[in-house]
């Protein structure tokens, strides 16, 4: 059933084609809600003793004289990485029910990422992974470009170029694999043993392939200029399923195909992944941004991924998975609020402009909303977060302890960032002190009529919030699908961990 | 043999023949030349598809001078179908102003195609080549108005006859180690002879005249003047039709008929003989023609320049050789050649309305035209190698074959350079669709929408390319089994 996913998100993009622009975002709704509900169904129903082989729910032959077949098969971390898709898409189309310039063709490229992103996790045949996989590029590109802000053309470029880079290294590690075993089926190839020669180059070359979509550093670059410049459902998506394709490949096939080629080379996976823990985190300390404080705030938690992979016991890996899907969540609820919330209603991201114009009570839930993503971000208990990056790091501690220490000393800084973000944004100094007062304290005679000004206007405009159109009723929903989602995760993690465990325990690469 | 089955046997090439004097006569006596030509032109072609679909399966005339095997025929169908969507497009540019004429040669230019697709045996090869040339020559200075047109002509005369001279110069020298001129006789010949500098400067100067036809680097200086400044039609056809012969010829004589004389290009192991010759014409073919086409503001220079990489990379099937190396090369040549005589259709009649083909005049094209758009992206993408059109598959199934065919993959590096080169590729397709896609439209308000609707057989046999395109993309097995089975 789940398969569907696949058939009705293409069917609705093809069906948007074609339609009058009037019935557009309803036709998108109509088709995200459909794949989060057969997703979620799926992923509820199937008993959690299923979920742990990969188990094949489609399979016809393709071109039978190369050995392709359209072969989908499903587990326990496919199907998680599939409802995070469907949770995230449907969020995407309610925060861009505003798109007016162009609408069909936005949620005809819209839909084909979505696509495409539900094709790769449920794939079971390389070929048809990798199809899929680069099916999600191009759209990607169209999307930024026309649809985005702040210097979208070259954030769309370079996004597209780096990803088809990715794409270029996958590829020859996947001609490799298909060569030397001369299989492309997913079961078949766990099976072979490939040569250890082989495994030692293949393996760095697909992970890191893979590893551009989850913005490994240092081939990370292209995600903050691309979240920043994309629309808000382009960042929702980019941030939300786009970067786990990368680890979503990474694990399934690279991990699981080179498992000695993984052992050779898991300890520099654990580095890089510290590496761009630390380091993006201290870059978002300095944007000026909101979008890019959000954007190397993915990077930051998309290395706690990375690092989850590179312990390569159980523990880790799940954690890692958990992650891709708390991260799915959270990253696209943050740029919600930069993207739709505040930008397309203040027309700045500026955290200095943003600070003085005394948000949080001009539009209460977006801030209510923005703390809640926060706190999520951040890795309070009680939210996805925390239990998806302690289930790492305990699964870390085993396999690197030093490692664990110094993303101790990253989590500090994540933290510091997201409250610089949160406090500039919403709760400004304006809001802190009483305006009045202060203007009328520093407007004393001495000081220069220039600096009188500012500060009397800033003074005004925080004694009456900027005249902002209300939070839509779409936004709500969008919202408060998105905060349930993180705080249910959060508070019993074990929902999805008991079904993502098995599946992981299954893989080949376990010490 | 008697003259009755040699003219069964050729009963295409009649055929081909017999139209083009029909639309010549036309052409000079009708008023209404322009449609009447193009429709016995197309009414022949499809005729002469049907006669290659009756003939016998395998038949062998004068020593290979006409040979038909299933794979000649079916690529004889497949350079008749390129024929016959140039014919289509033809029919409203400017250069039909003698449309009889230009017709005429665009059909002479088919039968060279044929003779070259149905013949394993040098001097015919070099007749059909020479045959094709001149008639390419002569459509590529069609356009009497326009002085690139002349130029393009010129150049590519100039060129293509050097390039003929070095081939026949290669033939005689061959001939003269051998003592045949048919391809399996020589293969036989060289089976037993060692590798002689002189058969080595007569096989290298064979295949400089074919590196001349398919535009690989450094032979490739004439492309892109001949595609820029040809009339739109000559340079689909030279660009489409007149490779994918190019490409099967050059097949047949490398594995058929230097066979022995293989060599190898892997990595640290290799051996002299044609792999490694053709191997570095592929690599600097995608290198330059990738590198170059980034610079281009012309559309038509800029397919120019990635025909050049396109080269580049059907050459890596050879180099790998074997049944799976030929197949792909001639899957991915007969891919490139729909997708570039379609893209030429988009911009016939991007030129027609805005009477040029810059970048500037493609923008916001999407705006006019969604349906020429939608069809531009498609075959961009394609050429690009994005799933699911065909140039994906087609990329796949060549790089595949490459891999498998060294030892120990062998041509990891000739790969990871395409690879290379068509994320470059990625970047200038992209500029493409995002002038038309991206890009405001300019505020010309003489241009109407209507002027890209007014010609409905050219939007529709665009429509159809593009459809095929994409269905190539998606079940590929139609095309790919056809030709692999058709291979010995």
């Amino acid at each position: 059933m789940i398969a569907w996913t696949i058939y009705i998100t293409f069917g609705g993009a093809l069906v948007l084609l074609f339609l009058p622009r009037v019935v557009s975002r309803w036709i998108a709704l109509l088709t995200t809600v459909a794949g989060f509900a057969i997703s979620l169904i799926a992923l509820f129903q199937t008993a959690i003793v299923d979920l742990a082989d990969f188990k094949t729910i489609a399979r016809i032959p393709w071109v039978p004289m190369l050995g392709m077949e359209y072969h989908l098969a499903v587990d326990g971390i496919s199907l998680t990485m599939a409802l995070v898709t469907g949770l995230v898409a449907l969020t995407a189309v309610l925060f861009s029910w505003d798109v007016e310039h162009r609408q069909n063709e936005f949620f005809f490229w819209l839909l084909l990422v979505v696509a495409g992103s539900y094709g790769v996790f449920l794939s079971a045949d390389l070929f048809l992974l990798f199809l899929f996989y680069e099916l999600v590029i191009v759209p990607k590109y169209f999307l930024i470009a026309i649809w985005g802000s702040t210097n979208k053309e070259y954030g769309a470029m370079k996004l597209t170029l780096y990803s088809f880079f990715g794409g270029a290294l996958v590829f020859i590690g996947i001609l490799a694999i298909y060569v030397t075993a001369g299989s492309l089926d997913l079961n078949q190839l766990v099976q072979f043993q490939f040569p250890p020669q082989l495994q030692l180059w293949g393996f760095p070359v697909l992970f890191l392939g893979f590893g551009v979509l989850a913005g490994v550093w240092p081939l990370h670059t292209w995600a903050p200029t691309g979240h920043v410049a994309a629309p808000t459902a382009g960042s929702m998506l980019l941030a939300g399923i786009v970067m786990k394709l990368g680890a979503y490949g990474g694990l399934r096939v690279a991990m699981n195909l080179f498992p000695q080629g993984f052992h050779m080379w898991s300890t520099w996976i654990a580095v890089l992944a510290v590496i761009g823990i630390v380091y993006a985190a201290a870059v978002a300390l300095r944007q000026c941004d909101l979008k890019f404080v959000i954007g190397y705030s993915s990077v930051s938690h998309m290395g706690f991924v990375l690092l989850g992979l590179a312990t390569a016991n159980a523990l880790g890996v799940s954690g890692a998975v958990l992650q891709m899907f708390s991260h799915g969540v959270i990253a696209a609820l943050l740029f919600a609020v930069a993207g739709r919330m505040l930008y397309r209603r203040t027309h700045t991201r500026e955290l200095d402009a943003l600070s003085i114009m005394n948000l949080s009570r001009a539009l209460p839930f977006a801030a209510f909303t923005f703390v809640i993503a926060s706190a999520a971000s951040m890795g309070i208990p009680g939210f996805s977060g925390f239990a998806a990056e302690i289930t790492i790091l305990v699964g870390a501690w085993k396999a690197f302890p030093i490692a664990v220490w110094i993303t101790g000393a990253g989590m500090v800084l994540v933290a510091a960032f997201t409250l610089r973000a949160l406090q500039q944004s919403f709760f400004g100094e304006s809001s802190a002190t009483t305006p009045v007062g202060s203007a009328a304290l520093s407007g004393d005679a001495k000081s220069s009529s220039a600096s009188l000004t500012l500060i009397t206007s800033s003074a005004e405009r925080s004694i009456h919030p900027p005249e902002v159109a209300p939070i839509t009723l779409p936004e709500k929903w969008g919202a408060c699908l998105l905060m349930l989602t993180t705080l249910a995760v959060g508070l019993y993690p074990k929902v999805l961990l008991d079904r993502i465990q098995p599946a992981v325990e299954a893989m080949t690469f376990l010490k | 043999m008697n003259y009755l089955e040699l003219l069964k046997l050729a009963s295409p090439e009649a055929i081909v023949v017999i139209t083009a004097l029909a639309v010549l006569v036309v052409g000079l006596t009708s008023d209404r030349a322009v449609i009447l030509c193009s429709f016995i032109a197309a009414l022949g072609l499809a005729l002469t598809v049907g006669a290659v679909l009756m003939l016998p399966h395998n038949a062998t005339l004068f020593g290979g001078m006409l040979v038909i095997t299933p794979l000649n025929s079916l690529f004889k169908i497949i350079c008749i179908a390129l024929a016959f969507f140039t014919v289509l497009l033809a029919r409203s540019d400017r250069a039909s102003r003698n449309p009889g004429e230009y017709l005429a040669m665009l059909l002479l230019a088919t039968i060279g195609l044929m003779l070259l697709v149905g013949s394993e045996e040098f001097l015919m090869i070099f007749i059909g080549l020479e045959l094709l040339g001149l008639s390419l020559y002569v459509m590529a200075a069609f356009d009497k108005t326009d002085l690139r047109s002349a130029e393009a002509g010129l150049k590519y005369f100039l060129f293509g006859s050097t390039a003929s001279a070095f081939t026949l110069f290669g033939i005689s020298l061959i001939y003269g180690m051998s003592g045949t001129t048919g391809l399996a006789a020589i293969s036989e010949k060289l089976a037993t002879a060692s590798v002689q500098p002189l058969l080595a400067v007569g096989i290298v100067m064979t295949l400089i005249g074919f590196a001349f036809k398919i535009a690989a680097a450094p032979f490739h200086l004439w492309a892109p003047d001949a595609y820029q400044g040809a009339p739109v039609p000559s340079g689909a056809f030279i660009a489409s039709g007149s490779k994918v012969a190019s490409f099967v010829v050059l097949g047949k004589i490398v594995l058929v008929g230097f066979a022995p004389m293989h060599g190898s290009a892997d990595w640290h192991a290799m051996v002299a003989g044609w792999s490694p010759v053709l191997a570095a014409l592929s690599a600097l073919s995608i290198l330059l023609g990738n590198l170059v086409a980034l610079a281009q503001t012309n559309v038509r220079r800029l397919l120019a320049y990635s025909a050049v990489a396109h080269a580049g990379y059907t050459l890596l099937g050879l180099v790998a050789g074997g049944r799976d190396g030929f197949s792909a090369t001639l899957f991915y040549t007969t891919v490139y050649a729909i997708t570039l005589v379609g893209a030429f259709g988009v911009v016939a009649v991007v030129r027609r309305v805005t009477g040029g083909d810059d970048f500037a005049d493609f923008s916001g094209l999407w705006m006019h035209s969604p349906l020429l758009a939608g069809c531009m992206a498609i075959f961009m993408l394609s050429l690009a190698g994005i799933p699911p059109l065909a140039g994906f598959f087609g990329k796949f199934y060549l790089f595949s074959a490459a891999l498998r065919a060294g030892t120990n993959h062998g041509l990891l590096w000739l790969v990871a350079l395409a690879l290379f080169g068509s994320l470059i590729s990625l970047y200038y397709y992209l500029i493409v669709l995002k002038v038309i896609f991206v890009d405001a439209a300019a505020a010309d308000t003489s241009l109407k929408p209507e002027s890209y609707r007014s010609d409905l057989l050219q939007r529709g046999v665009i429509t159809v390319l593009a459809a095929a395109v994409l269905v190539l993309g998606i079940m590929p097995e139609t095309l790919a089994a056809r030709i692999i089975a058709s291979l010995p």
